[in-house]
């Protein structure tokens, strides 16, 4: 199936996106969780129609995982995208459904939380990201991806973080100092993907966050 | 080296130029300047992209001519490049042409990038280059 177009409605970007394989095992220290299609194509249509940051432009896929948002921004038009993941068995997930798409993707192994430092500063227009929340053992997980989103990006860093650290996050946007702006609340349903996870699925709630320079 | 022509919306996915020129070896600690890193290639490929002047004639002052030319050359590609960017590259079609054939179309399927300082290897396997460090290298 070969997808190259730049106009895909919601809807159809979606359906798209339900065809893109997800982790076998996901790893609870990588607290590894899959982007659903539908989340996945929300807040890329909402980056590509009110900002225009995805057609034309170079993207990077910040802990990418299986692939879905770097793949869907390749679908609405990216010229260059760059998935990047520290994980071999992800990036041999994500690599298969590049193929699959016979979309023409770049992938890096690549610890994030280093800040990205072994990629240039501003090597790319836009990020995004669906980083992990920093629970677990992984606290300031998150903060340490917005950073490394911030060193990579020209334009803005878009970005999914829980609702309940959203005071945590703006005090670090002061400190950093760029702009923050909330633009959408959405709703996670993560599967009972742990053993830990007691409930059999459990709704979060998660920002679409936009970061950008002063 | 073995380079072979791809069909459109290749099988298999590899490393392009453009990808190369963001990457550095800086984070090692001994390193200062651990750019542009080397292509010690095994495997290399070309593949059709649609060419998109207004994207190449955007991305031109945002790469490192000099360290794109050297990657080109490293790939076996490098013919035709000048050494330096002339002010007026937007509209020499030739040029941009050029360019996104080296940016875009040739890609690095196996081998080796390698720190300029410290001759650290990074290896690219199925055309995913490994950037992970040991913790006592940064």
């Amino acid at each position: 199936m070969a997808v190259k177009r730049s106009r895909l409605h919601l809807k159809e970007l979606e359906s798209y996106l339900e065809d893109v394989d997800v982790f076998d095992t996901p790893k609870i220290l990588l607290e590894q969780y899959t982007t659903t299609p539908h989340i996945a194509a929300c807040i890329l249509h909402m980056i590509h129609t009110n900002f225009d940051d995805i057609h034309n432009q170079t993207v990077a896929d910040l802990g990418c995982g299986c692939g879905v948002l770097g793949i869907g921004a390749k679908m609405l038009g990216a010229c260059h995208v760059v998935g990047i993941d520290i994980d071999t068995d992800a990036l041999d997930v994500c690599r298969r459904n590049v193929q699959d798409f016979e979309l023409d993707l770049d992938l890096i192994q690549m610890d994030a939380t280093e800040m990205c430092q072994e990629i240039r500063e501003n090597s790319f227009d836009t990020v995004i990201m669906n980083p992990p929340f920093g629970t677990k053992k992984n606290q300031g997980i998150d903060m340490k991806f917005i950073q490394a989103g911030l060193h990579l990006a020209r334009t803005a860093v878009y970005s999914l973080h829980k609702t309940s650290t959203r005071a945590h996050i703006e005090k670090k946007a002061k400190d950093y100092k760029v702009h923050m702006e909330v633009l959408a609340e959405l709703k996670f349903n993560l599967d009972n993907t742990y053993k830990c996870h007691k409930q059999k699925s459990v709704d979060i709630q998660v920002d679409l966050i936009r970061f950008s320079f002063k | 080296m073995f380079t072979s022509p791809h069909g459109k919306g290749g099988k298999q996915d590899k490393m392009k130029l453009l990808t190369h020129n963001m990457l550095t070896s800086n984070i090692i600690k001994t390193v200062t300047n651990g750019y542009p890193l080397k292509i010690v290639p095994t495997q290399v490929e070309v593949k059709t992209v649609d060419f998109n002047p207004e994207f190449i004639s955007r991305m031109l002052p945002k790469i490192d001519w000099p360290a794109l030319c050297q990657a080109a050359q490293s790939v076996g590609h490098g013919e035709g490049l000048p050494e330096a960017l002339t002010e007026k590259y937007e509209e020499d079609e030739m040029l941009l042409k050029k360019v996104h054939h080296v940016l875009m179309q040739v890609e690095v399927l196996e081998g080796n990038l390698v720190c300029p300082e410290t001759g650290r290897q990074f290896p690219i396997s199925s055309g995913i280059p490994n950037m992970l460090l040991n913790e006592d290298e940064v």
